[in-house]
């Protein structure tokens, strides 16, 4: 600090920092980069341990043994699902009955914004059918959920029969000590959503639901199962959910340790891990997962029904089951004994999953990067906005003054409040128009155009980002003079700093959706100016946008996930994530739909207006 | 009159002992086959000694009253005391209502003598003695935990007090009860465990069931029909439920055997009556073996029971194999249970840990006939109700209480009180709301384990239930024990007591493993940071010519002289 307080070299540092601003941002840059990419390296990551002592040392037996007969329950369920077309609510509350659980049900109905063409679904009404394992002596404080979803199909029917196998084996032992509930929920997200608003009485999205009668107290974690063979060959653990919120690792550990225990191949991301780090095979085998995991997250979507648990504070995973080529299988025994002995052990928990990390990566199921470590990466590239910034104040500080002929040193006149607001409020209309407006004109554009509702959405919303392109022209219109040199100067230091701090705090919130922003708009942030060559620069800026990273990352998204796509296929799926992603928030409250549309676009159009400032 | 046979006593105690026993021992055993499978045993242990407590006489010779607990009662001038040891929840839904409910965790409730005039700090040695008596952690009763009733506990025995003064209610929702309450309960007994119905008590058993409770009931009683002199009443009573599936392995069949791993042998010897009943109302769904030519029949919580009755104090009881080891086994799978009238649910509502709201939902089954009960509930301080937000309703509608009490928490000092005189309309729902919000607690007042959260105790709902059939008032007659527990006064209904879940509430809690590094990183950052920051932004820099040598100052001061410009 007596750095800064001595004004000679003060002016020395601050001389230094706008000379050599640009190479530095440059290294920032790479060194973000660099850093990003190295967490996937596996010296860098610790291996992950059980934190939780309640967890760690107690010792379980695991003694399911009726498999066969879960799957013959699986089966009847099925019989009665394609019986009753849909959920099959009297046979699951006679069989919970007849297991001994207190059973009761909960009807929910929901119109949607706009028909769901991915899952074909308008009008939804459903019913959800909870069981609840009271514990012998426990004062109905505490409980534990095991979820399986009631898919259309021939989808997660050994899920259900193992649920219900599970609750009659658990309904026998005098172990214990929290309520456990065995959910069957209808419509996946939906329904599940339901149940938790029913559940916490809170009405969050504005759904229709009958409330519940019976409950366990609050709920300490949750397991979401999906399942739809009767082998397996590995177990899949999701933890994304909603908003990029992650469970506690520790739940992870969990399952982790017990597939260890008992011998079943468990992946994340559908990746095993490996254990060549050091072949170049190996590290792109751990980016490749931990990509996954980042692009997953950043969607800020449930990627299963146990998303919807986190929100209230609830521990939550989903495990599904895989069916491939492999020569080994795990049979349901085995999965009923995995569950039993995770069960057991949140069973004997005193406190809720706090011990370990909220905030991580995972390289692999065996390896994390905590947030300590990967903020630096975010920070790196967030330190390129804040030199820039300190380069324009610099700059507007002390402004070069002009000598006229008169020899009479003229200083330009300070840019008008109205020059900058009028593209801060300009850019922020058309991004309350995109937020609005998709919605709202799907009656209109259907009408005109031969066009489905969906389509109908997510082309709208495309127009209205593509006129955005257009605002600098119509921007000056309504300014009365022209802009100035230190017009656009101000403009961007407002930008650029408006920049930081939505990044910063996406970041902080969600890591993977700052880094992935930060990642795009930082380079253009720190480049644009009304001087650099227009058309070049006008390309690099769409193709940096936010709605082409999303394309972008649809794209790598299936590469990751070894399912290609061609252009063609691409672009249908990228017309389906935006009206996902507008769905998402409107059914469950994701925010990342807002945040695109209300703060990052604008800013985006903002560094569009510095493009063309005349 | 009392007094004077006192005295008589000390002098010649063992002779005029036999002749007038002062004191009566009864115990007896409910067995009652629950509609889900389940099966309820519920033992009752009554000691009634015609002892006055309450003069200033010291009492010293004890015989089957347990000294132990008639010192305490003499030491702090307790009219009444009234504690219990829960472990679980008793499901009304599913088996209908207990003879003698509470609430999980322990409860304690005492009414004082009007002579007592410090009753808090009574109070307090109280709870320390009880809890060392029972072996509990009743000591953590302090005044954060303790409230006033207002209305919903009214003495149950004699007395005219209605004082609320001098009244005490305690609950600690957290206690666990396990075998070392158990052992100190069981040695109250006369005949502690060797004898009679307290042989089945085996721990083993009694703590691998769903539900297990155990009490003690300590108040005054007429003597006689005129109530011209009062004794001590003490009962000890001991629910627990058996499980159908962990239990008894899913069959509908048990025995005395099963379910205690003891039989009956023989009465306690000093126990003027002992005897077990077994509700049969239900007969045709269940055989009884040996069956029983002993019947009676008894009106309990508003509904005519039949009981078949064993006495052991015959002989005939136990039959050719000298033991007794009734066999119940259900014919039928199951017949409709009748439904409570009344029941209640609790829970919280909303996330996060800023606000949240408690639910009280309480249900009126009855199918034409609307009856007001007493809610009342004790919050602790550290969630701050918003007493503004109370609504209550039924039906869609908004239903007055007729009656509030509300005593607002201090922090720290005194928990909330409420309660509320509702009306409940026939076949409703009636539903209590009221926001709150969690505080953040001090870092030393966190328990060891904040992250399990913070327990709210149950809400208690007293009511006066219409009765199907008219309730027998006459309290001279020789009823069962577990059919005379609350005094009744009119025929048209009886006193019912349900208590709802406790809640579990997460506080706001800090990390409390990186206080260190918390403190480190505060501790730079004000130092450094803050410090040197503030420096920057509130001064201005500017740069100052280093001060002349002496021989510059010199010349200059000489310059000044000559009047030419300085250096």
């Amino acid at each position: 600090m007596g750095l800064l307080s001595d004004p000679n070299r003060r002016r020395a540092l601050i001389g230094m920092l706008t000379r050599l601003n640009a190479p530095i941002c440059m290294i920032c840059y790479m060194a973000g980069v660099a850093w990003f990419m190295g967490l996937a390296f596996e010296p860098f990551t610790l291996r992950t341990y059980m934190s939780e002592n309640a967890m760690g040392s107690t010792m379980v037996e695991e003694r399911f043994p009726a498999g066969e007969r879960a799957l013959a329950t699986g089966r009847e369920f099925a019989a009665h699902k394609k019986k009753t077309g849909g959920m099959p609510v009297d046979w699951l509350v006679r069989t919970m009955q007849a297991r001994g659980l207190e059973v009761y049900t909960q009807r929910f109905s929901r119109k949607l914004p706009f028909p769901d063409e991915d899952k074909e679904r308008y009008m939804v009404k459903g019913t959800n059918v909870y069981g609840i394992l009271r514990a012998p002596r426990a004062p109905r404080t505490e409980a534990l959920v095991l979820s399986a979803p009631c898919s259309p199909g021939n989808e997660n029917n050994q899920a259900v029969g193992i649920l219900l196998g599970l609750a009659q084996y658990f309904r026998s032992q005098i172990y214990w000590a929290k309520d456990i509930i065995f959910l069957v929920n209808e419509h996946d997200l939906i329904g599940m959503q339901a149940w938790l608003e029913g559940y916490h009485h809170t009405n969050t999205t504005g759904m229709d639901w009958s409330p519940l009668q019976g409950r366990g107290g609050s709920i300490q974690a949750a397991l979401s199962l999906e399942l739809s063979s009767d082998v397996v060959t590995s177990l899949d653990l999701v933890l994304e959910g909603l908003n990029g919120q992650l469970p506690n690792l520790d739940l992870a550990n969990l399952f982790y340790a017990f597939c260890q225990k008992i011998g079943v191949l468990c992946t994340t991301q559908g990746k095993l891990p490996r254990n060549d780090w050091d072949t170049t095979s190996g590290y792109s085998h751990a980016v490749q997962t931990m990509m996954l995991m980042v692009l997953k997250q950043a969607s800020s979507r449930p990627w299963g029904d146990h998303g919807l648990f986190l929100r209230y504070h609830i521990e939550a995973a989903s495990i599904k089951g895989v069916n491939s080529f492999r020569p080994y299988k795990t049979d349901a025994t085995t999965v009923g004994r995995l569950l039993e002995g995770m069960y057991r052990k949140l069973n004997n928990l005193l406190e809720r999953l706090h011990q370990s990390y909220f905030f991580y990566l995972m390289p692999s199921l065996t390896r994390f990067v905590s947030i300590g470590y990967y903020m630096p990466a975010f920070g790196l590239l967030a330190l390129i906005l804040l030199l820039r910034a300190l380069d324009l104040w610099v700059q507007l500080s002390s402004p070069p003054t002009r000598t006229t002929e008169d020899g009479v040193e003229v200083v330009p006149a300070s840019p008008g409040v109205l020059s900058i607001l009028t593209p801060l409020v300009i850019s922020h209309l058309t991004g309350v128009a995109l937020y609005t407006l998709p919605v709202l004109s799907q009656e209109l554009a259907v009408e005109h155009f031969p066009v489905s509702e969906t389509e109908a959405v997510v082309l709208t919303a495309i127009a209205i980002y593509t006129a955005g392109l257009a605002l600098p022209h119509n921007t000056h219109r309504l300014l009365a003079g022209e802009g100035t040199e230190q017009g656009w100067k101000v403009l961007k230091l407002v930008a650029v700093l408006y920049l930081a701090v939505l990044l910063g705090c996406t970041a902080l919130i969600n890591f993977s959706l700052g880094f992935i922003l930060a990642l795009t708009l930082v380079p253009l942030a720190a480049f644009i100016t009304p001087h650099v060559p227009k058309t070049l620069s006008a390309v690099v800026m769409v193709i940096l946008s936010p709605g082409l990273t999303l394309l972008f990352a649809v794209f790598f998204f299936q590469e990751l996930q070894e399912t290609p796509v061609t252009l063609q296929e691409g672009w249908m799926l990228y017309l389906s994530v935006i009206s996902q992603g507008i769905l998402d928030h409107a059914l469950y409250g994701s925010l990342l739909y807002p945040l695109a549309a209300l703060l990052v676009y604008p800013c985006w159009l903002l560094f569009w207006n510095i493009l063309f400032w005349k | 009159m009392a007094i004077r046979r006192l005295k008589h006593t000390r002098t010649h105690a063992h002779a005029c002992m036999l002749q007038t026993p002062l004191d009566d021992f009864q115990e007896e055993l409910v067995i009652r086959p629950l509609h889900s499978g389940d099966i309820y045993a519920s033992f009752q242990f009554r000691t009634v000694w015609d002892a006055d407590f309450m003069g200033d006489q010291k009492v010293s010779h004890y015989r089957l009253f347990p000294k132990s607990l008639g010192q305490v009662i003499t030491k702090f001038s307790v009219r009444e005391l009234h504690i219990s040891f829960t472990q679980g929840y008793w499901r009304t839904m599913q088996w209908g209502q207990p003879y003698l409910p509470s609430p999980p965790g322990a409860e304690l409730w005492v009414w004082f003598q009007d002579t007592v005039t410090d009753v808090d700090g009574t109070w307090k040695e109280l709870t320390n003695v009880l809890s060392g008596i029972f072996c509990a952690s009743l000591n953590f009763i302090d005044s954060t935990n303790t409230v006033q009733p207002s209305a919903s506990f009214k003495p149950l025995g004699i007395g005219n007090v209605t004082d609320h003064s001098f009244l005490r209610y305690a609950t600690l929702p957290r206690e666990i009860v396990c075998t070392e309450n158990l052992t100190p309960w069981k040695k109250l007994l006369p005949c502690g465990s060797k004898a009679g119905l307290s042989v089945l008590l085996k721990s083993e058993k009694l703590f691998h069931s769903t539900f297990h409770s155990q009490a003690v009931h300590v108040r005054p009683v007429c003597q006689d029909p005129q109530c011209r002199t009062t004794s001590m009443e003490l009962r000890q009573t001991l629910n627990v439920v058996f499980d159908l599936h962990t239990s008894g392995q899913g069959k509908r069949e048990w025995s005395l055997f099963k379910m205690f791993s003891r039989t009956l042998t023989e009465a306690c010897p000093l126990a003027s009556s002992s005897k077990v009943y077994v509700d049969v109302t239900d007969n045709p769904q269940f055989e009884l073996s040996p069956a029983t030519p002993l019947l009676t029949q008894a009106v309990v919580l508003g509904d005519r029971r039949t009981y078949s009755v064993y006495d052991l104090t015959q002989q005939a009881s136990f039959g050719s194999s000298r033991s007794l080891n009734m066999l119940l086994r259900w014919k039928a799978a199951d017949g409709e249970m009748l439904r409570p009238l009344l029941h209640s649910e609790r829970y919280v509502a909303g996330y996060g840990l800023q606000a949240g709201e408690i639910h009280t939902l309480i249900y009126n089954h009855h199918p034409y006939r609307a009856f007001p009960v007493l809610l009342l509930s004790a919050v602790p301080w550290y969630l701050r109700l918003y007493i503004h937000t109370l609504t209550v309703s039924s039906k869609g509608k908004d239903n007055r209480p007729s009656y509030i009490h509300y005593q607002p928490s201090k922090d720290r000092e005194r928990p909330h009180l409420l309660e509320m005189l509702l009306q409940l309309p026939p076949n409703s729902v009636t539903e209590v709301t009221v926001e709150f919000e969690r505080a953040l607690l001090k870092w030393t007042e966190y328990t060891p384990d904040p992250n399990h959260g913070f327990y709210v105790g149950s809400s208690v709902i007293s009511a006066l239930v219409p009765s199907v059939v008219a309730m027998d008032t006459n309290s001279t007659l020789d009823r069962p024990l577990f059919s005379s527990f609350f005094p009744c006064k009119e025929e048209a209904s009886y006193f019912m007591r349900v208590y709802t879940e406790p809640l579990l509430v997460n506080l706001p809690t800090p990390d409390f493993s990186m206080p260190y590094n918390v403190i480190c990183l505060t501790c730079t950052v004000v130092a450094v940071g803050y410090g040197s920051l503030y420096n920057l932004l509130t001064r201005t820099f500017q740069v100052d010519e280093p001060s002349p040598g002496l021989a510059k100052r010199i010349a200059n001061v000489i310059r000044r002289f000559r009047g030419v410009p300085l250096l």
